[in-house]
């Protein structure tokens, strides 16, 4: 081994060129620096795959993906003649790519090249050396014996659909939506509420700066409405999507709003007259009021309300059309229907956002049984100007004015109990609310019960600082309990803070008018059935899973589905806005190539096998095969087949093969894995 | 339904009302409950603190007696067995629990056992509440298509004390923080349920043997809770916690000069009341504050029912807000 080699080679020049069909296999064994040479012995495996049949080479290097080790490969494809290559290292996830573009530059067709996973599948997954090592040679032997009967294939080009899908119209949705439409494309934003402006329309102030949050978003959705290139579908959800990354068939439903939007020029008489006054357990979330037909909030985009049918007296009991009697335009439909429409985009960028946590899982807090312990959420209706109180501070009877407020940070965050994770915006809004209580109630003492402050973002330490100069005290803690329950004189007619306080060590009674419950964030109730429909993964907690948590945090590993905001975790506004814009400027990256290469990995059917049992054609999830009645055969659509393979494993006649993935290379590689398993043993038993 | 039955000693002297009551209401209920034969002392809250493997070995016979003798035969329910005292059931399933996870305690409990011709294998003895196995196995429905004599009129707090739900590891049938099973039973029997947010905190235990002062302040809180809630009387299930309500009530009024006189009952006393039993067949009378005077007002005061006031619309210049809503509750 001398020292200007870096790497060590196993080469036999004595091999003939045409050991077994004339395949000429180059083998590579990576080390990934320590992450699989301290587990598996490479070396080893290296010099044991150069003595197997058809290897014509085989090294073991410390970093194959680096530019050395690519070219490496190239040098032995040129001079020795290699046709197939087989790397064994990370997940193809990681460099399949990689290396398949080095084979291509070396002239070697890029299907020809195999990747045998030893770190992912062998070194990360034990500290066994030996057992490691013998799994890395089987899965080198098994990646091996496929190699050489793999067919050299040429990749497909589709073009790219140049329209864009959002769904969700909250603060991340509407940044894509518009940094896409400003780029020349065309986008759909469909959202389900009857407004666009998400969980952001509903809060008073922003943190740090604390700007009026109507005022910097509401010219974000106007932006959006009045678009050229923006196709707004509010009241609207997804019902089907098909196809693939470059051409979905996406199946949306335009619930009926009752209101002919043509005609509708959103004055609001209809909504002033309706008798109907019911609580808002929407937008205002259990605070405030609403009538059948409503707007969210005044500044609403689009400006037309909605009827809603269940609790509208006209549609629960054939009478009343107040709002049809008032209205000037005569907008008002009772006969609307829902509607079906048909989108073609080439990409799907999900927004879908997050649901507060219910504070009444905490009975020891007290919400719901105890009249003034509020949610966070209702704290922030209550502060804002156009919420059901005009931005009043008051006790749930509506007028007394609290003296005494505490704000409990991580209901249902950073607890086993609920939600292990931290919620992230919590703490910056409840630095928020105290100062906004100073600002409104000024003789008002406010407490913050936090286990820890996490003010990390810009400004955020400052606007720390500047709440705790302004007074609010700061007990560091998590409540045990908050009570009626009064123990003496000092405790009646208030609710209690129980709490040990842990910087001073003890326990602690603190009666308060007011309960802030700071709930954290959670994914939506229905994220997984929405991940099932777009074809993506969620998390244990259910929030939408990224192809990498932090090269890759927009992209899921559904080519073509995105993901931004906060359904992919907890966000707040500016972390959401960054990925809203993100997803945009991916999405945009890949139109601006028009057309897109795909993996040629496609099933085929022998028409001359084929019995025509129609098997396959129910079981593709991508409508990829089509049935000749004529001459009752199936036939795969090339540029629908996603080259899954259900309908290769599934064909009674195995009539259909899968491109890359055929009976013999898939049988040859599973040979090659038990290369070394031996003929079971028979256990003859004795009787007792 | 057929359950093996370890009494524990309170239900042997000072709450034999609640194994009387117990009794008849099971009976009542179709529910039969085999005492296991020669069981022992459940360690009560202390002997663990004192020596670990010798309070399991001791709370082990039990179990293993209790594998022995609920095998499934003459048509006991497999392996069930049922406490009806806190700590006991506490001592039981948290043994039970701990013998499970861990094999070396297993075996050098059974080691011990040996000595006495026993073993245990973890995992043979399921241990229940007397209160899991009503509601749950029972079940509400059951146990409302006996009540003969609602109790209308009665405002009951729900006490469940610190044992019973807590530690919320497996097997535990309510909310560790806030129950509410013992809640939906006596809304059941047709009494009324006050909010009693202190239902599961501690009432002093053996303080009162080793710290009066804490013991005392402890009752007082409970009581002071329930009088600020009109709470006619607090139902218990958990002898601990009855005797210390009850035979402390005086030395309370005594020590913080307050004039309470709270009937401490057992779940089970209500239960037989409401199913038309005598109050004597259900032991009332051997409690410490007398219970007669509030049982006096069931069925005085109008019926539950009609105390629910209808939803209330919302009037011209009333300001209030909304109050969070809640799931209906079932009863």
């Amino acid at each position: 081994m001398s020292a200007e080699n870096p790497h060590r080679t196993r080469h036999d020049p004595h091999a003939t060129p045409d050991a077994g069909h004339g395949e000429r296999v180059g083998v590579y064994v990576c080390h990934c620096g320590h992450n699989i040479a301290n587990t598996v012995a490479v070396e080893e495996v290296a010099e044991w795959a150069g003595e197997q049949p058809n290897v014509v080479v085989a090294r073991d290097y410390k970093f194959m993906c680096s530019s050395l080790g690519q070219e490496l490969i190239e040098q032995d494809i040129q001079q020795l003649g290699l046709n197939r290559v087989v790397v064994a290292a990370c997940s193809p996830h990681m460099h399949e790519k990689t290396f398949r573009s080095a084979c291509q530059r070396a002239g070697l067709n890029p299907y020809l090249f195999e990747m045998a996973n030893i770190r992912e599948m062998g070194s990360w997954a034990t500290d066994d050396r030996e057992a490691a090592t013998q799994k890395a040679k089987a899965q080198v032997k098994g990646a091996v014996e496929r190699a050489v009967r793999q067919q050299p294939l040429e990749p497909l080009y589709v073009d790219i659909n140049p329209n864009t899908l959002v769904v969700g119209g909250g603060i991340a949705g509407l940044t894509a939506a518009l940094e896409l439409a400003n780029a020349g494309y065309h986008v759909y934003l469909v959202e389900r509420d009857s407004s666009i402006g998400g969980h952001m329309a509903k809060l008073d102030k922003t943190f740090p700066t604390l700007d009026c949050a109507a005022c910097i978003l509401t010219p974000k959705m106007v932006d959006v409405a009045n678009h050229p290139n923006i196709t707004l579908m509010t009241w609207s959800e997804v019902l089907s999507v098909h196809g693939y990354v470059g051409n979905f068939t996406v199946r949306v439903r335009k619930k009926a709003r009752y209101i002919k939007e043509d005609l509708c020029t959103g004055c609001g008489t209809c909504v002033e007259k309706c008798p109907v006054r019911i609580i808002d357990q929407n937008f205002e979330v259990g605070l405030g009021y609403r009538k059948a037909v409503y707007r969210n909030f005044p500044q609403a985009v689009p400006k037309y309300p909605v009827i809603d049918t269940a609790n509208c007296t006209f549609f629960q009991r054939g009478k009343c059309r107040a709002c049809e009697i008032v209205c000037p335009t005569d907008a008002i439909d009772f006969n609307q229907k829902d509607e079906i429409v048909d989108l073609e985009v080439g990409n799907i960028i999900l927004a879908t956002g997050y649901e507060q946590f219910d504070a009444r899982r905490v009975p020891q807090y007290g919400y719901g049984r105890l009249a003034n312990v509020f949610t966070s959420m209702e704290f922030e209706r209550m502060v804002n100007a156009a919420g059901p109180t005009a931005g009043r501070v008051v006790l749930r009877d509506g007028v007394t004015v609290p003296k005494r407020i505490a704000i409990i940070h991580c209901v249902g965050s950073r607890d086993k109990n609920y939600h292990e994770y931290c919620s992230r915006a919590c703490c910056m809004a409840a630095l928020k609310f105290a100062h906004l209580v100073h600002e409104r109630v000024p003789e008002a003492e406010v407490f913050n019960f936090y286990i820890d402050i996490r003010a990390s973002g810009k400004h955020y330490e400052e606007f720390y600082h500047r709440v705790l100069s302004e007074g609010t005290h700061f007990i560091r803690g998590r409540v045990a309990e908050v009570t009626d329950a009064a123990r003496g004189p000092g405790e009646e007619g208030q609710l209690i803070i129980q709490v040990e306080d842990t910087l001073i060590g003890k326990q602690r009674r603190i009666p308060v008018d007011m309960v802030i419950l700071m709930a954290g964030m959670e994914s939506r109730k229905d994220a997984r059935q929405v991940a099932a429909l777009f074809g993506l993964g969620c998390d244990y907690d259910g929030w939408f899973t990224e192809r990498h948590a932090k090269l890759d945090p927009v992209v899921t590993m559904t080519e073509g589905i995105l993901v931004a905001g906060a359904c992919q975790g907890p966000k707040a506004i500016p972390e959401s806005v960054a990925q809203g814009s993100a997803a945009a400027a991916r999405v945009a990256g890949m139109m601006g190539q028009r057309v897109m290469k795909r993996e040629p990995v496609r099933a085929c059917i022998d028409a001359a096998s084929c019995s025509g049992c129609r098997i396959c054609n129910t079981l593709c999830p991508y409508h990829a095969i089509t049935f000749h009645e004529d001459r009752k055969v199936s036939e795969v659509i090339p540029a629908l087949c996603q080259g899954c393979g259900a309908c290769v494993a599934a064909c009674p006649s195995a009539a259909i093969s899968g491109a890359h993935f055929t009976r013999d290379q898939v049988l040859a590689q599973i040979e090659g894995i038990l290369w070394d398993a031996r003929q079971p043993e028979v256990l003859w038993l004795e009787p007792q | 339904m057929r359950y093996g039955y370890y009494p524990g000693c309170s239900l042997e002297r000072n709450a034999g009302a609640y194994h009387t009551s117990l009794m008849a209401v099971a009976a009542q209920l179709g529910v039969e409950f085999a005492e296991v034969d020669d069981w022992n002392c459940c360690g009560a809250t202390e002997f663990i603190a004192v020596n670990r493997l010798r309070a399991y070995a001791l709370v082990s016979r039990n179990l293993a007696l209790a594998a022995r003798q609920t095998n499934g035969s003459n048509g006991a329910a497999k392996g069930q067995l049922v406490a009806p005292c806190s700590a006991c059931y506490l001592n039981l399933s948290k043994v039970e629990h701990y013998l499970s996870q861990s094999p070396a305690l297993a075996s050098g409990v059974n080691n011990a056992l040996a000595a006495g011709g026993l073993s245990y294998e973890p995992g043979s003895v399921r241990v229940r509440h007397l209160l899991d196995v009503l509601v749950n196995d029972v079940g509400y429905e059951k146990v409302a298509a006996r009540v003969r004599r609602p109790l209308h009129g009665l405002r009951v707090a729900p006490y469940y004390g610190c044992l019973v739900v807590r530690p919320g590891f497996q097997g535990r049938f309510d909310d560790p923080e806030y129950p509410t099973s013992l809640d939906r039973l006596m809304r059941t029997l047709g009494a009324t349920v006050v909010d009693f947010p202190l239902k599961a905190h501690c009432c002093g235990g053996h303080m009162t043997q080793i710290s009066r002062d804490v013991a005392l302040e402890l009752i007082r809180r409970l009581l002071k809770n329930a009088a600020d809630y009109q709470a006619d009387m607090i139902v218990t299930l958990c002898p601990m916690c009855q005797l210390n309500l009850d035979a402390f009530q005086e030395s309370v009024n005594g020590l913080f000069g307050t004039e309470y006189r709270i009937p401490i009952l057992f779940f089970t006393q209500l239960m037989g009341l409401a199913f038309g039993l005598s109050p004597a067949a259900v032991g009332i009378g051997k409690e410490f504050v007398d219970a007669r005077p509030a049982l006096a007002k069931i069925g005085a005061a109008a019926p539950a029912a009609a105390e629910a006031a209808p939803k209330r619309k919302p009037r011209r210049g009333d300001q209030s807000l909304p109050l969070p809503q809640m799931p209906e509750e079932e009863l």
